[in-house]
């Protein structure tokens, strides 16, 4: 009887023994093992600012404009609230989205004329004015001077109200209170630096589809860089031996431009002559005319079999800007292009949103018909340019279409370029950038919290880390009115955005799916999570039972 | 090696008409650009002559019948172009290129040479080629002594021209890049030859298709509209035994002073079409026999279109072809030291579209041609791999020198990948029983996965001789991510490059490079006694060693059986409960035998 009891002690201190064998033996496998191979197997992840990423879609965007009103003497409004000088302050909400805030500020500093200003405003002309003036301003990017002239001011014409000059002023014929001369000040400030539609337009992405006019998908994306190519297309070689001093063209009208625009982005022209490119479409015949009619909805199938033959820019990664000059074959020649109403096009030309532009341009029927083939022909650049440049004012979205007609412009003269049109497309675009650079960021880092293979490596993260701090001193640079500084911190935070967004080394293991991953360990993991599986089965069981067994002796 | 190409732009073509008045700030914007065009300027009638001088086209055809039956044509396009492309200034591109211009421009390429080929061209019974390339794609460029990282823009120029010209080029990394000391001198006009700014590679695993040549007729100002290039017919093109299109870049002598640099754009084509098989035997051929057309018209915008037809006597008695149409000229040349004849039409010249609307060059032979006398080419090569197994190897290379009395030295370059180690304690090289020692030797070891061995000879070819060389290698296990798709299909070793001056046997005179027929001029002969030759011997085929592509999940399985049957006893061991068993009443033996016990009387076990 003692033996048996012995024994089972014995057997109870072996049962135990082996019990906390089976645990100790599953708390190593959960302790140690599966750390350890959780550790060695995962991937690298350095740890991205989410929340700043998350935050930036949300932030809300100011855009201040310093802007001065000069009161030359007889023009000072009556209602005034208080003497000059003295500092006021008007906000405007841009609506984009529910998300979206952006909000203009327009810090304006009333004050009266200093003497050289009235000097300069007793020119005769406008224009004479607005050069004297261009001398005494702040030439702060973005900053906007206003000079108000007495309402029965001779400088400005009749019916003209706002003289918008070529630098960063405007003239404005002063109205009896401060409350109209404000509207129409606020109507100049508008034109000059950005309005709710240019922004929308840059905000494109973010705007739902049925609210954006089609103009704001014409402009051009902001981009670093942009290669403007002029191609001069042959397709009739032998009856046609086309020249085109292009070289000097683009040095006399598109230089200009490009240098005042060279701090927005890099430019870079190139042209090239194309022989045997031809449309894709064959031209309508028209017998009351003798000429060969392209209509408006076949235009845009023009394109496809030119845009072949064009050659892709493999040097650089920049949007190209195409600009066709198509001289058509003697069998379609003279060829004109109708628009929507069936009324030909007098420019001849067409564009196409964010791509380019056409230009037909045909040769006059020699005077003899036995005239000897080919025929020379020399292009005439100042008509080809003038279309090509107000194609390519309106992909920048420049276009002085929509001005009210109490407005008179200066012509920008030599550059080709006002400066206020420049801090027009500076504004548009650092806005662009920011969205851009959130959405990029927005969409990288839902990526990668989507799929948990990608492997974040240190310099991906700093390029987001940089992108996001680029982004925000951008934002605050605009709510502090200075653009130019605003613009290159967007420009930055594009760079390094993109550069995150497309580094190879996310795509390393982007395709090697966890089912994969949990295959191989199978083969290890079963035989060894089987036993102890069932010991603890066991154990629970045991414990189970003998937490019973008391209740059932009594 | 889908063409990154223009992206279907229906979509965004939207297109609208750009509106007619274009209000008022147009208007001033038009007063004002006739007002500054207005201002001085060349006139345009000046700009234009000078224009046209700049850059001149010219085209040429060469068809030459080949020994054994087979026809070798030849084109060749050459635009040339007065300009300076390196100081970036220049930006205007007529015949020249675009696409080609700005990547010599913004990766300070001074000479490129790229060459997609499918096929081997048999020298031994073909002839010298007037320009061989290696079986698959070969690139060799010089870039400017200004450019800064030269692997970088090497890195970068592969990049883009597989993407122009849709070929895999982009493959080309430090693992099969090399840089040759003395094969590979530039073409062109160069101050210095540093080779550190001389980059070369071969892919001779690239498959050359329709894909490759579309881009590169794109290249071609009349496009394959016009002029010789009507003939490029894809279909016919590559239903041929070799195929090799390439393009040549480099920088020339503007006239004879040499003060002025032009660049030169070379774009040939070589097809060899077999016409025994498929002619039943007949040796005749035509041009539309070849490409099934016929050449109607020249572009407009060539200062030179000719065809060329070698009409050579093989022996000196007999005429044994006939052309017709009858050509314009004969051009008697002494080209690779052969004196040749050749038949040319001058597309240009009025008179030879009077007769009929399109040309079609037909050739007759008289009578049939004895093959037996095949002229032998002075120097060609041959080249295999020795030894059996899995484990080591052999590369030989024969090089024969058949002058009959005359020795001259050949520079060999072998580029062999790293995953065969090639052991150069065992090179032999051995003419006529005895041993030749190199005069110069260049050896690079590779190292794994950077970059490939190296081997640059100068060996003296004694006359009437076969030299050969023979190297052994050992096969490299990979590891199992680095082998391609279909692994048993074997590894190719691109060719190695025979480079020589090889003494003539007619004695050539000075001729105008520039006037001399363009399939002569790429390579200026030093002097009248040797003419330059670069030869290609063949690809090699080598197997390595492949594994079963399961293995590294059969050897994780075996391995996680083991762990898991070690550790199975191991737990059972440790977790098993001990019983102190009670000896019970034993099994049948015992019990059979207490049975027994009880009837003898005996006390049971």
């Amino acid at each position: 009887m003692v033996a048996a009891a012995a024994a089972m002690a014995a057997d109870e201190a072996e049962r135990a023994r082996g019990r906390r064998a089976a645990l100790s033996f599953a708390t190593i496998a959960v302790v140690l093992g599966l750390p350890l191979w959780w550790k060695t197997t995962e991937t690298y992840r350095a740890a991205l600012p989410y929340a700043d990423i998350d935050g930036l879609a949300q932030q809300p965007v100011r855009l201040v404009v310093p802007m001065a009103v000069v009161f030359g003497p007889g023009s000072v409004p009556g209602d005034l609230p208080r003497p000059l000088p003295f500092r006021d302050v008007q906000e405007m909400e841009i609506s984009v989205n529910l998300r979206t805030s952006v909000t203009s500020r327009y810090e304006m500093r009333y004050r009266s004329t200093t003497g050289q200003e009235e000097a300069a405003l007793a020119a005769a002309t406008a224009r004479e004015a607005d050069a004297a003036l261009h001398l005494l301003q702040d030439t702060t990017l973005g900053s906007l001077t206003m000079y108000v002239v007495p309402e029965t001011s001779s400088l400005l014409p009749q019916g003209i109200n706002v003289y918008v000059g070529k630098h960063r002023s405007a003239l404005v014929r002063a109205v009896g209170s401060l409350a109209a001369l404000q509207a129409r000040l606020r109507e100049v400030t508008q034109l000059m630096s950005f309005t709710a539609t240019s922004i929308a337009a840059a905000l494109s992405d973010r705007v739902p589809d049925g609210q954006l006019s089609p103009d704001a998908r014409r402009y051009l994306k902001s981009s670093l860089g942009y290669e403007i190519t002029f191609s001069l297309l042959n397709p009739d070689p032998k009856s046609h031996t086309v020249d085109w001093d292009i070289e000097g063209a683009v040095n006399r009208y598109v230089k200009p431009v490009l240098d005042k625009l060279s701090l927005v982005a890099n430019f870079s022209v190139d042209s090239q002559i194309l022989y045997y490119a031809v449309l894709g479409v064959t031209p309508r015949y028209d017998k009351e005319s003798s000429s060969f009619l392209l209509s408006a909805h076949s235009l845009p199938h023009v394109i496809n079999p030119v845009e072949a033959r064009l050659g892709s820019s493999a040097a650089s990664l920049y949007p190209v800007l195409n600009f066709l000059l198509y001289v058509p074959e003697r069998s379609h020649s003279p060829l004109y292009i109708q628009d929507k109403d069936g009324a030909p096009v007098s420019t001849n030309a067409f564009h196409s949103p964010r791509w380019g532009g056409i230009m037909v341009y045909n040769v006059e029927a020699p005077a003899s018909p036995q005239a000897s083939l080919p025929l020379h022909v020399d292009v005439d650049m100042a008509r080809v340019m003038e279309v090509f440049l107000a194609q390519l004012r309106l992909l920048f979205g420049l276009s002085r279409e929509e001005v009210p007609t109490e407005f008179l412009l200066e012509g920008p003269g030599n550059e080709g370029l006002a400066d206020w049109e420049l801090d027009h497309l500076l504004w548009a675009h650092t806005v662009e950038n920011i969205a851009t650079v959130s959405t990029t960021l927005t969409s990288l880092a839902q990526l990668l919290d989507k799929i948990g293979n990608i492997v974040i490596k240190d310099d991906v993260a700093s390029e987001v880390y940089r992108a996001v701090a680029s982004v925000q001193s951008a934002v605050t640079k605009l709510s502090l009115g200075h653009l130019h500084a605003a613009f290159q911190a967007s420009k930055e935070a594009v760079t390094s955005s993109e550069r995150a967004f497309f580094d190879p080394s996310l795509l390393h293991l982007l395709y090697f799916p966890d089912d994969q991953k949990f295959a191989i360990y199978i083969p290890l993991f079963l035989p060894m999570a089987v036993p102890i599986l069932l010991s603890l089965a066991k154990i629970v069981r045991e414990t189970r039972l003998r937490k019973k067994e008391p209740t059932k002796m009594d | 090696m889908a063409a990154p190409e223009a992206a279907p732009l229906a979509a965004r073509a939207e297109a609208e008409a750009a509106r007619g008045g274009a209000g008022d700030g147009m208007a001033a914007l038009l007063l004002l650009l006739l007002l500054v065009a207005a201002g001085p300027g060349p006139g345009p009638g000046r700009a234009d002559a000078e224009r046209e001088r700049r850059d001149a086209l010219r085209e040429e055809l060469l068809l030459s019948p080949l020994p054994t039956g087979d026809v070798a044509a030849t084109f060749q396009f050459r635009t040339r172009w007065d300009a300076d492309l390196q100081r970036g200034s220049v930006s205007h591109y007529r015949l020249f290129p675009k696409a080609l211009g700005r990547l010599v421009a913004a990766l300070g390429v001074r000479e490129l040479h790229l060459a997609l080929t499918q096929g081997f061209w048999r020298t031994r019974y073909w002839g010298q080629p007037p320009l061989q390339a290696p079986a698959g794609a070969e690139l060799w460029v010089w870039f400017q002594p200004t450019v800064p990282d030269v692997d970088k823009a090497w890195k970068e120029l592969s990049n883009i021209l597989s993407g122009i010209f849709c070929a895999s080029l982009n493959f080309i990394d430090s693992t099969n890049t090399v840089i040759p000391t003395a094969s590979f001198k530039p073409l062109g006009l160069a101050n210095g030859t540093d080779h550190h700014l001389l980059r070369y590679a071969v892919l001779p695993r690239e498959v050359v298709c329709t894909e490759n040549l579309t881009p590169w007729k794109k290249l071609l100002p009349c496009g394959s509209k016009a002029g010789l290039a009507v003939l490029l017919k894809a279909e016919r093109l590559f239903h041929s035994s070799y195929h090799s299109q390439a393009v040549h870049i480099r920088p020339i002598c503007r006239d004879a002073s040499c003060l002025a640099v032009s660049w030169e754009l070379r774009q040939t084509l070589t097809v060899v079409f077999d016409f025994f098989s498929s002619g039943q035997g007949k040796k005749d051929w035509s041009l539309f026999k070849m490409f099934s057309r016929t050449l109607t018209d020249t572009c407009p915008l060539a200062s030179q279109s000719k065809v060329y037809v070698d009409i050579s006597p093989k022996n000196k008695e007999t005429e044994l072809l006939e052309v017709s149409p009858p050509p314009t000229s004969v051009h008697e040349a002494i080209v690779q030291g052969d004196r040749k004849t050749y038949a040319v039409y001058d597309l240009l010249s009025p008179s030879l579209f009077n007769t009929s609307r399109s040309l079609n060059v037909q050739l007759k032979w008289k009578r049939p041609q004895d093959s037996s006398e095949m002229p032998i080419p002075t120097l060609h090569a041959q080249r295999y791999v020795g030894g059996y197994g899995l484990q080591t190897g052999e590369i030989c290379t024969l090089i024969y020198n058949t002058h009959p009395y005359r020795a001259f030295p050949v520079i060999l370059l072998e580029t062999v990948p790293w995953y065969l180690r090639l052991y150069v304690h065992t090179l032999t090289i051995i003419t006529k029983g005895k041993e030749n020692k190199p005069s110069y030797i260049h050896y690079q070891p590779a190292q794994d996965r950077r970059r490939p061995h190296l081997l640059e000879m100068l060996i003296q070819l004694p006359a009437n001789s076969v030299t050969k060389i023979t190297i052994q290698f050992e096969r490299a296990l990979l590891k199992w991510t680095e082998y391609p798709p279909d692994p048993n299909h074997g590894f190719y070793v691109g060719s190695s490059v025979l480079s020589a001056l090889v003494p003539s046997v007619t004695a050539m005179k000075d001729v105008d490079v520039e006037q001399s027929p363009l399939f002569t001029s790429l390579f200026p002969s030093s002097d009248g006694s040797s003419y330059f030759v670069r030869l290609y011997t063949e690809p090699l085929l080598v197997n390595l060693p492949t594994p079963d592509f399961s293995m590294p999940y059969n050897v994780i399985c075996l391995t996680c059986t083991v762990v898991a049957v070690c550790y199975g006893s191991f737990y059972n061991l440790l977790t098993r409960t001990f019983h102190v068993e009670e000896p019970s009443r034993g099994g049948l033996a015992k019990r059979l035998a207490n049975v027994i016990r009880k009837f003898r009387g005996v006390p049971p076990l």
